[in-house]
């Protein structure tokens, strides 16, 4: 009953959102309770969310309690969370503080602390990424001459100077790199893995739905 | 970042530095911007959840429009937290499958009428276009799916005209992976260029300017 009572709530929530398309949505009972079940998933969804920072605080509160390794940096992830949060869900009428309209301290955090730390998290891959070309454009077989070279060509393309340089060459080099690089090979290439990976994504789909994949379910 | 005052841009400016500190090697300054960082980020999706979803589309609805049938979706998400009980953690199965199902519902049909019809129509084109270009273009477009499709299939060894068409396949991904990392590495210069744009307009001359 443990296994059986899952795979029917599965088998059902996903059959309805399946019948719904082929029987005319829009007008039908069964439209109206899709509609229904999206927003409950939704909320449901949400729950998952509240779950993993109870899951965070368990762990992290464990890790300060007992003076683990790094436990101070782990206090801070903690204050951190719920400085932000706390003052998030409580209400703006109680003080503008609170709330997430402009002048709350969520704003606040968000806007001056996370943003441009998020920024600087993305800035600091280009060091990396730099790191990574000198190691990986090494025109050692064709296939990495190829990986070089469209590489090279992309970001010169990208560059107001770099398509200057590549008009000199050839006054149709950018568009024939914007045609045939862009929109051609990588799209074709994009396209070949979007299907690929769909059909993956709904044979899996499938798999959960019949109740032969299970493993969301855990042990026990 | 749009900064207001001096402090904020003093903030902005230790967390930017603390960040790029790790540049040169892992240090309890970049350890504090780390953890304060994940700790920010989990709040604020916290916050975002609770307005958009808990309070939106579950408080309200139940207390102002008396939508009852919302305790369901409600009780079910209550359920997930029956995995901190090992006695009891078999219950949140429950939400998970239905959460699960009903992604699986959505996806396999999303999956299928939304992307592989659509894509494989879109590729379907003809190879006797109005010029040179045109044709160029779609025997690329062509050939580029067929031989990335066949290079990841991998029931049959890529021998023969399989070995062939997977070969030009690789040469394919190649060009897009180059064409993708060109991409990737000027979009993250773009942000450096913006972070050091900070420092240097934000913080060092906003500071001097307020001694002038």
């Amino acid at each position: 009953m443990r296994s059986v009572l899952p795979i029917i709530v599965a088998f059902l929530s996903g059959f309805i959102m399946i019948a719904s398309f082929f029987f005319n949505a829009d007008r039908s009972f069964l439209g109206k309770l899709e509609e229904d079940l999206l927003t409950w998933v939704t909320i449901v969804g949400g729950f998952t969310l509240l779950l993993g920072v109870v899951s965070i605080t368990r762990v992290n509160f464990n890790a300060v309690k007992q003076k683990k390794e790094d436990w101070f940096y782990k206090l801070l992830t903690l204050i951190a969370i719920y400085v932000m949060a706390v003052p998030a869900i409580l209400p703006s009428s109680w003080s503008p503080l609170f709330g997430d309209e402009a002048g709350s301290i969520y704003d606040w955090l968000f806007t001056y602390v996370d943003t441009p730390m998020m920024g600087t998290m993305f800035a600091m891959l280009a060091f990396y990424i730099a790191s990574a070309a000198y190691r990986a454009f090494r025109a050692r077989n064709p296939e990495a001459t190829l990986l070089l070279m469209t590489a090279t060509l992309v970001m010169l393309w990208r560059i107001p100077m770099g398509e200057a340089f590549l008009r000199e060459i050839s006054i149709h080099l950018p568009d024939y790199i914007n045609t045939f690089i862009m929109k051609g090979a990588t799209m074709a290439v994009q396209r070949g893995i979007i299907i690929g990976a769909a059909l993956g994504g709904a044979s899996m789909s499938l798999r959960i739905l019949l109740g032969i994949e299970r493993t969301y379910m855990g042990k026990g | 970042m749009v900064a207001s005052g001096l402090f904020e841009v003093w903030i902005g400016a230790f967390f930017t530095l603390a960040i790029f500190s790790f540049l040169y090697k892992d240090n309890p300054f970049y350890k504090f911007a780390e953890h304060i960082f994940a700790g920010l980020s989990a709040g604020y999706y916290i916050g975002l959840i609770w307005k958009s979803v808990i309070i939106q589309q579950l408080w309200i609805p139940i207390t102002n429009k008396g939508e009852w049938s919302l305790i369901i979706p409600g009780l079910l998400g209550m359920l997930m937290f029956a995995r901190f009980f090992r006695k009891f953690s078999y219950i949140s199965r429950i939400s998970l499958a239905f959460v699960m199902g009903n992604t699986a519902g959505i996806f396999l049909v999303s999956q299928l009428h939304g992307l592989v019809l659509p894509q494989t129509q879109s590729t379907m084109l003809s190879l006797t276009g109005d010029g040179f270009v045109e044709t160029l273009f779609a025997l690329i477009v062509v050939i580029g799916v067929v031989s990335t499709l066949i290079y990841f299939y991998f029931s049959k060894e890529h021998t023969g005209v399989l070995g062939v068409t997977a070969k030009v396949g690789i040469w394919f991904i190649m060009i897009s992976f180059g064409a993708h990392f060109g991409f990737t590495v000027m979009g993250r210069i773009s942000l450096l260029i913006g972070r050091v744009y900070f420092l240097y307009n934000d913080w060092i001359l906003g500071t001097l300017a307020m001694f002038d």
